[in-house]
């Protein structure tokens, strides 16, 4: 094996998004585990390295407890965590092990139980009874959160669309939600979807107002999931049967950057020069253009995030993203399909498992495996995240010539 | 300012300067680069340099993002808007304030300028004090 070693998708799995009040974190990574094994018609010997994701579980779910579970094979296992963008880090992470030649195939796993659970932000003021008293790097005398503007996810990615529209000299704000009704549109025929119910353009407008100009369906969903993927190595598939190297999905090019430092990055969190950056080596990597690509899967955590990635990921010319999917481009039957699986809007958003979900949606579609939604004679797919803070991973899969 | 205000005053972020003249944001500025940051710094994160001058922000700007937040975490009185404030190149987050929190009243790109507010006092009888900005009426174009 060489630093050039190809790696490949063997076997991956995700389970139905949703809510699974009688099982625990551990059970469902389990589940996606298993079936991803069973996928790629290997067991947890045949694996060399696990990397697995879990942020809200306080460790509950470690890559050992779910090995616990699932075959204590004493492999090294990294516990991973990259915000929004854990699940491809766990990826991206058996990517570099099987690269670097230490290992042959190695198990990526996320998983998270957040059903239930409420915004997903800062809260509390402080308490001036106490006393001010300066805390922190801002000296701040009290919390921050809705006195400087705002640090929940909502209002966050709402000023990253809005931005968008400023930059470039708009000022319809319509096509957030019209993002929306695509992605509702979509689930409709995606079974493991969260939600799989459509919206029309006016229910999403008309939905509870979140952080203006999102509403509540063009907020990603809370849910419970996890998914899992077994990579091998090209020089180790090529031993392997006609039917595992027919399935094989390879993994053309694996980024992931963090944000590099402009000015205001500070203030808000720049979710467009990373995504900018690790698509522009992602397309290097793998000799793919944007026109090449069959479907896209990238992070629509809210819709105003999905119309900058547009343009970020390359899929229309700058500025152009707007236009872009007016002209129905980013719709299931356009020119390039974004988030035929509904997107984290209505697939939903159990952060860690979310990374690998995104791979197995491009990889089900390059499998011809997709039903009802199968993207026809797909051949090529990029699968994109982004966790705040920030991280971007961005993969580019391409069906087995085999 | 009053000089007794400085007793019973306090900023509610450091980078706030209630005592130098007209109340205003002082960033630190990389020596060696011209970056602006408002947090405690150890190095520049543009170019790793370590030496900073305090510089005054402008205290005019213009609007280049918001959210109006209708849901936020505990004890955050909601709606408010959400603003990020180019002022003069150096970019500022803050709530946009004295305007309503409706999409009718707020638009990107509109002049706003800095203005402070009281938070109340503590037990002590120290007052502290905020900014944000408010839509600057002179300068609306719209
Ligand atoms: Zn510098």
């Amino acid at each position: 094996m060489s630093a050039s070693e190809e790696v490949w998708v063997l076997g991956i799995n995700m389970t139905k998004f949703g809510k699974y009040p009688d099982l625990d974190a551990v059970d469902l990574a389990a589940n996606a585990v298993i079936a991803a094994l069973a996928d790629g018609g290997v067991t947890m010997k045949d694996i060399g390295v696990v990397a697995a994701g879990n942020l809200l579980g306080n460790g509950a779910a470690s890559g050992q407890n779910v090995l616990k579970q699932v075959g204590q094979t004493g492999v090294p296992i990294y516990n991973v965590s990259n915000a929004c963008a854990t699940g491809a880090t766990a990826i991206r992470t058996v990517v570099m092990a099987i690269r670097a030649g230490e290992v042959d195939m190695g198990l990526a796993v996320g998983v998270e139980k957040l059903s239930g659970v409420g915004l997903l932000g800062p809260g509390g003021q402080g308490n001036k009874d106490a006393g001010w008293e300066p805390k922190g790097r801002y000296g701040a005398v009290g919390g921050i959160d809705g006195r400087l503007g705002t640090q929940a996810m909502p209002g966050v990615f709402a000023q990253v669309g809005m931005e968008y529209l400023h930059t470039y000299g708009q000022t319809d704000v319509s096509v957030f939600a019209r993002i929306s009704e695509k992605n509702h549109s979509h689930s409709t025929l995606n079974p493991l979807a969260a939600y799989n119910k459509a919206m029309t353009y006016d229910q999403i407008i008309n939905d509870v107002m979140i952080s203006y100009p999102n509403t509540r369906p063009m907020c990603s969903a809370n849910c419970d999931g996890a998914a899992a993927a077994v990579l091998v190595s090209g020089s180790k598939l090529k031993t392997m049967s006609l039917e595992q190297r027919r399935r094989a999905v390879k993994i053309s090019a694996s980024v992931l950057t963090s944000d590099p430092y402009q000015e205001a990055c500070q203030v808000l969190p720049d979710v467009n020069t990373l995504t900018r950056n690790a698509a522009k080596i992602a397309y290097e990597q793998s000799g793919v253009g944007p026109a090449d690509l069959d479907l896209v899967e990238l992070h629509d955590c809210f819709a105003t995030a999905e119309l900058v990635h547009y343009d970020n990921l390359g899929l229309c010319a700058p500025g152009e993203a707007v236009s872009f999917f007016e002209s129905g481009a980013p719709w299931r039957d356009g020119k390039t399909p974004v988030n035929v699986s509904g997107g984290l809007q209505s697939k939903g958003h159990p952060i860690s498992a979310t990374g690998i979900a995104n791979v197995w949606e491009i990889c089900h579609h390059l499998r011809g495996e997709a039903g009802p939604r199968q993207i026809e004679g797909a051949k090529v797919g990029l699968a994109h995240v982004i966790g705040l803070g920030s991280a971007c991973g961005v993969h580019v899969l391409e069906k087995s010539s085999v | 300012m009053t000089n007794n205000s400085t007793a019973t005053q306090i900023p509610f972020v450091g980078y706030l300067e209630l005592n130098d003249g007209e109340p205003h944001l002082v960033a630190h500025e990389c020596r060696s680069c011209g970056a602006r940051f408002f947090d405690r710094r150890n190095l520049c994160a543009n170019c790793s340099g370590a030496e900073f001058k305090s510089v005054a922000v402008a205290t005019h700007g213009t609007l280049r993002s918001f959210s109006i937040v209708a849901f936020a975490g505990p004890g955050v009185e909601v709606p408010f808007v959400a603003a990020l404030v180019d002022c003069d190149g150096t970019t500022v987050r803050g709530n946009l304030i004295n305007c309503d929190p409706t999409p009718d009243a707020v638009h990107l790109g509109m002049a706003v300028r800095l203005a402070t507010y009281s938070l109340g006092a503590d037990s002590n009888g120290v007052e502290a004090i905020n900014y944000g900005f408010e839509p600057d009426l002179g300068k609306e174009t719209r």
